[in-house]
């Protein structure tokens, strides 16, 4: 029989994998990499691309990743995948979306009537009404 | 007392209401168990990184990351996920309670505060109360994915990465069990450090190509899984604390409904015996 090593492919969103592989094929940065069991630890990011598994008694396996880190351990092999695309320039594209709503939400009320919200501006529109007419009476 | 009409008519409204109600209670049930799915679902992924993480850290590496530095704090940074929608009890107002007490004591020592809004309540309760916001998202509903709250985190690493904040933070509730939910605030930078595993023998990866951008990497991505497992534990807790809200509506007014019934029962046989007793009365006078 041949011989196994523990593989775990997850990402933030999901399990997508987990079970006893004889190899793994991943495109990293650098190249290429087959891993076999016994593999020394290693640690690199991935390009996005396709994972090739060979699972116990030899059924393959094909997984997409959009890029990631892949561990190699003594006591297994884990693919931490990314879920999206993910690039400088497209990090700084969402960094940019994320700021400008900050400033459309700071600015402009919600077009949806929030009725909580109306309810806590009436309270403390009365609150303030009282004290005034309590600072006139004091007068 | 009222007429019988005005009474039968509130008794019918009251029971739309509850029907709404009950239908809000069973649709937040059947969500709350796949939002408990997903936030089972994202804990592989935190803690696979979290095993890498402290590896490295055990290994011999000169390189300390930036998010591991202890800084003097003069601004912080919050994370703060709230929900898109409300009718879910006091399940936000019991999160923004917490924050606002942090930032009172912030303020006590002259520190300042920054936010990234994630969740409609969120915005609305931080418009009215003021601050600086960084970044802004929308909750995102159903099923959350990683990609949409990127942005907003990014915002607060790079804030991070350039001085502007000292210490980030990350709001939002636990999921204790249905009926409790735990407002928490988390820390998130610099790093709370880890106890490295202690190992027999020295080892340390074969690194590709780098150690540095790995890790650069590794920290940016563990730190976006865990805003996104507070967000996903957020979303089960909305479920949880809606299911229960509409529970006690639902309860409330099947209460109400059978005391308006009493009343109107009541109404109706006052109106029968007035009713009766002008007959009696105009027979005796006639007769």
């Amino acid at each position: 029989m041949a011989m196994t090593v523990h593989l775990d492919v997850v990402s933030a969103e999901d399990k997508i994998f987990s079970g006893l592989v004889e190899y793994v094929e991943v495109s990293g940065t650098d190249g290429e990499l087959g891993i076999l069991p016994f593999h020394t630890p290693l640690l690199t990011t991935i390009k996005p691309g396709m994972v090739r598994i060979v699972k116990q008694f030899g059924e393959e396996h094909f997984i997409y990743v959009a890029g990631g880190v892949l561990e190699v351990q003594p006591d297994g092999v884990t693919v931490l995948a990314d879920v999206a695309k993910r690039a400088e320039d497209l990090d700084e594209q969402a960094i940019l979306e994320a700021q400008n709503r900050a400033k459309e939400a700071m600015q402009h009320a919600s077009a949806d009537f929030d009725y909580a919200e109306a309810a806590a501006q009436l309270a403390e529109a009365i609150a303030q009404l009282q004290l005034i007419r309590k600072l006139r009476k004091t007068k | 007392m009222a007429g019988g009409k005005e009474i039968k008519s509130k008794i019918g409204s009251i029971n739309n209401t509850r029907k709404i109600t009950s239908a809000m209670e069973k649709v937040a049930v059947s969500k709350m168990r796949r939002a408990q799915e997903r936030v089972a679902a994202s804990r592989p992924y935190a803690e696979g990184m979290r095993k890498v993480i402290g590896n490295m850290a055990g290994g011999n590496l000169d390189y300390r990351h930036p998010y591991m530095v202890e800084r003097e704090a003069g601004t912080v940074g919050y994370i703060i996920i709230s929900t898109d929608r409300g009718l879910c009890g006091g399940l936000n107002s019991n999160e923004f309670k917490a924050v606002v007490q942090e930032l009172k004591s912030w303020k006590e020592k002259g520190v300042s505060a920054e936010f990234a809004l994630i969740g409609n309540k969120a915005t609305a309760f931080f418009r009215r109360f003021g601050g600086k916001v960084l970044a802004q998202q929308a909750g995102s509903g159903e099923n959350p994915k990683l990609a949409d709250i990127i942005g907003s985190v990014q915002v607060m690493l790079k804030a991070y990465l350039e001085g502007r904040i000292d210490r980030l933070y990350l709001v939002y509730n636990q999921f204790v069990n249905t009926m409790k939910q735990e407002p928490t605030i988390e820390q998130l930078l610099p790093l709370p450090a880890h106890d490295a595993p202690k190992r027999k023998y020295k080892w340390d990866y074969i690194y590709e190509p780098k150690p540095e951008p790995i890790i650069d990497m590794l920290m940016d991505r563990y730190i976006e899984s865990l805003v996104y497992q507070g967000l996903v534990e957020n979303a089960a807790c909305e479920h949880a604390a809606r299911m229960v809200a509409m529970k006690a509506a639902t309860d409330n007014a099947g209460n109400l409904m059978d005391e308006l019934k009493l009343v109107y029962n009541k109404a109706r046989q006052a109106a029968i015996t007035q009713e009766l007793s002008e007959i009696v009365s105009g027979a005796a006078a006639v007769g």
